[in-house]
C-alpha cells in the first residue's frame, strides 16, 4: 500500500451520500465474465430475472440493491456454489473467458480455482494459518516445501497481513480477530491464483478499520484480478468500484460506471434506492 | 385506522391493577419454583441412594482378588477376572466395528442426503433402533450368528454390542455435522475442494470432538448392557479369550451372581456393579471434558 493512496483515505472525510465522491467515469475494459439471459430459480420462485451484465477484466463492479433483489444470487452463480444445493437452478449463459460455466458439463472444482469468493463472515478453517493457506494451494498444485512457504508469504503479503501472521504461522487461525481472520481469507482465495475473486459483502461482519483495511485490498489486488464485490454500503460501492450495477427484485435495473450511476442514475428506481427512499 | 382528528389519549396505566399483577405473578413464580425443586430433590434423593449404597456394598466387597481370580464355584474366594477382560474384548471390538459404521452413515445423513427421501427413512430406522429394546437386539443375533453356527460366541456378543452402539454414533455424528456452519462448507467448495475432502479435513476436523464424546456415550451404554449379551455370548466361568467360544462379560456376571442364594457371589456382584459404574463415570466424565475443550 502506497503512502499517497493511504492519505488520500484518511484525509477524506467519509462523504454523505449526496456528496459521495465516486470514481470518475473511466474506460471499463473487455468482460472477463459476460452474464447473458440469465435467470435463477429457487425451486419454482424465480430469483433472478433474465440478467445481461458484463463484468469488466480487473476491475471492480459493485452489485448494491435491497436485501432479497437477487445480488449475492448472482454472486453464487458466478463460482457455481449453488451447485451444492438441491432445487436449485440457473438458466441462460454465463460465459467465462468465452466458456459457459453454467453447463453441465464444466468441471466444477476447476472452476472455483478460477473464481474464487470471500463470503459475509470469516470462515476460517480450524487449522494452523499456514495449513489455512496451503489447503486450498494443495488442491491444485503440487509444491515443494519452500515454494509453499514462498506461496503462503506471497498471499499473506498481499492480503496484508503478512507482518501480522508471520510469527504465528504455525498457531491456529480461530485465535485472529475478525478482521484478520477475514484477511486470511483473502489471502487463502488469492493463494489459489484465481482469476475472479467474489466478495460477498466482506465488511459487513467487520469494524470500521478492518472495513477500511479491506477496501485498500480491493482496491490494490484489482490490478491482477477481476473482482465482483456485493455490499450493503452504498459508499463502500462508491469508494472500490469501477462499475456498479443496481438490483431490484431479482431484475437489474441499471448498470453503469461508479460515478454515473451515482451522480445521475438513468432510471427513477436507482435515483430513490441511492437516496435512501428505500431498501 | 383510525381517521378521527382528535389526538389519541395517553393510556392511563391502573396502579392498583399493576400491583395485583405483580403479587400474583409472584405467587405463581414461588409455586413453580418449588415444584420443580422438589422434583429435582426426588431425583437426587433416588440417585443418591442407589450410589451410597453401591458405593458402601461395592468398596466392602472390593479387594486384590476380585482383579486376579477367575470365577469360581461359591465359597472358593473367586473374583472377576474373566468377567472384566471378556467385557473389555467385546466392547472394544463392538466400538471398533461400530464407530467407523455410525460415522459414515451419520456423514451420509448429514452431508450427502440433506432433504433426500432416502436419507429420511434412514434417519427413521436409525432412530427406531435406538430406542429399540437391546434384548431384541440379542434375540435378533442369536437368530443370525448363533443357531447358524452351533453355539453362543463372543463374536455373537461383539454383533449384538456392534448393533446398539452404532445407532448411537449415527445420532451424534450427524447432530455434530450438522452444527458446522454451511458458510465454513461453502468456503471450502469455494476453494474448488471435492465434497470428500470438503468432509474429511473440514467438517469431520470441526466436529471431531462432539463425535468421539458420542462414541465415548456410546461405550459407557454398551459395558453396561445385560440383554443382548444373554443370548449370544453367554457367559463363561472360565477364562476365555476365544472369540469363537461363550465368553464371560460383567454385567452377566453380576445377574446371574446377584441372583444367586451365595454371599460370596452376592458381593462379587457389588463389587462388579461398582466397577461398571466406575467405568461408566470416567467415560462420562472424559467426553464431558472433551466435550468442553472442544469448544
Amino acid at each position: 500500500m502506497s503512502d499517497s493512496a493511504m492519505d488520500n483515505r484518511t484525509a477524506t472525510t467519509r462523504p454523505g451520500l449526496g456528496t459521495m465522491q465516486a470514481r470518475s467515469g473511466a474506460a471499463l475494459n473487455e468482460a472477463k465474465l459476460a452474464i447473458r439471459d440469465l435467470s435463477f430459480y429457487y425451486g419454482a420462485n424465480k430469483a433472478l430475472k433474465n440478467i445481461h451484465l458484463d463484468i469488466p477484466a480487473r476491475q471492480v463492479t459493485g452489485m448494491i440493491g435491497p436485501s432479497g433483489c437477487g445480488k449475492s444470487t448472482l454472486l453464487r452463480v458466478l463460482n457455481r456454489m449453488y451447485s451444492l444445493y438441491p432445487g436449485q437452478r440457473a438458466e441462460g449463459e454465463v460465459l467465462l473467458d468465452g466458456e459457459n460455466i453454467i453447463a453441465d458439463t464444466i468441471d466444477l472444482n476447476e472452476l472455483r480455482s478460477k473464481v474464487g469468493m470471500v463470503f459475509q463472515k470469516p470462515t476460517p478453517f480450524p487449522m494452523t494459518i499456514y495449513e489455512n493457506i496451503a489447503f486450498g494451494v494443495r488442491l491444485h498444485e503440487q509444491l515443494s516445501k519452500s515454494a509453499m512457504d514462498e506461496r503462503v508469504e506471497w498471499a499473506l503479503t498481499r492480503a496484508a497481513l503478512w507482518t501480522e501472521a508471520k510469527d504465528r504461522l504455525n498457531s491456529s487461525a480461530m485465535g485472529m480477530s475478525g478482521g484478520q481472520q477475514q484477511r486470511l481469507c483473502i489471502a487463502r482465495t488469492i493463494a489459489v491464483r484465481p482469476e475472479v475473486i467474489l466478495f460477498d459483502e466482506p465488511t459487513s461482519a467487520l469494524d470500521p478499520i478492518s472495513t477500511l483495511k479491506i477496501e485498500e485490498l480491493i482496491d490494490e489486488l484489482k490490478r491482477d484480478f477481476t473482482i465482483a464485490i456485493v455490499t450493503h454500503n452504498m459508499q463502500q460501492a462508491a469508494r472500490c468500484a469501477d462499475q456498479v450495477a443496481f438490483f431490484y427484485l431479482g431484475e437489474l435495473i441499471e448498470v453503469a460506471p461508479a460515478g454515473q450511476l451515482f451522480t445521475a442514475p438513468k432510471h427513477p428506481k436507482t435515483q430513490e434506492y441511492i437516496t435512501g427512499r428505500f431498501g | 385506522m383510525s381517521v378521527t382528528s382528535q389526538p389519541a389519549l395517553a393510556p392511563v396505566k391502573d396502579l392498583g391493577v399493576a400491583a395485583r399483577l405483580g403479587r400474583r405473578r409472584k405467587r405463581v413464580d414461588l409455586i413453580i419454583r418449588s415444584l420443580s425443586l422438589a422434583a429435582t430433590g426426588i431425583g437426587l434423593v433416588l440417585l443418591a441412594s442407589i450410589l451410597i449404597t453401591l458405593f458402601v456394598k461395592g468398596f466392602g466387597a472390593m479387594n486384590l482378588s476380585v482383579f486376579t481370580e477367575v470365577t469360581r464355584p461359591p465359597g472358593s474366594d473367586g473374583g472377576l477376572l474373566n468377567a472384566i477382560i471378556g467385557s473389555l474384548i467385546q466392547v472394544a471390538l463392538a466400538t471398533l466395528v461400530g464407530t467407523p459404521i455410525g460415522m459414515l452413515v451419520g456423514t451420509f445423513l448429514a452431508e450427502y442426503s440433506r432433504g433426500s427421501r432416502f436419507g429420511e427413512v434412514v434417519r427413521f430406522v436409525s432412530d427406531i433402533l435406538l430406542s429399540a429394546p437391546s434384548i431384541l437386539i440379542g434375540l435378533f443375533v442369536y437368530q443370525l450368528l448363533v443357531l447358524p453356527f452351533g453355539g453362543f460366541s463372543g463374536w455373537a456378543g461383539v454383533a449384538a454390542l456392534a448393533i446398539i452402539i452404532i445407532p448411537i454414533v449415527v445420532r451424534t455424528t450427524e447432530d455434530m455435522l450438522s452444527l458446522v456452519p454451511n458458510t465454513l462448507r461453502e468456503a471450502v467448495i469455494g476453494l474448488g475442494a471435492p465434497k470428500w475432502k470438503m468432509i474429511v479435513l473440514v467438517s469431520w476436523r470441526s466436529a471431531i470432538s462432539g463425535i468421539i464424546t458420542g462414541v465415548l456415550l456410546g461405550i459407557a451404554r454398551i459395558a453396561g448392557e445385560t440383554a443382548p449379551l444373554l443370548f449370544t455370548s453367554l457367559g463363561n466361568n472360565a477364562f476365555s479369550t476365544d472369540l469363537s467360544a461363550p465368553m464371560p462379560s460383567l454385567p452377566i456376571t453380576i445377574y446371574s451372581y446377584a441372583g444367586s442364594p451365595f454371599q460370596d457371589w452376592i458381593e462379587l456382584a457389588w463389587a462388579g456393579a461398582l466397577i461398571i459404574t466406575l467405568a461408566v463415570l470416567l467415560l462420562n466424565i472424559g467426553a464431558r471434558s472433551l466435550l468442553r475443550s472442544g469448544k
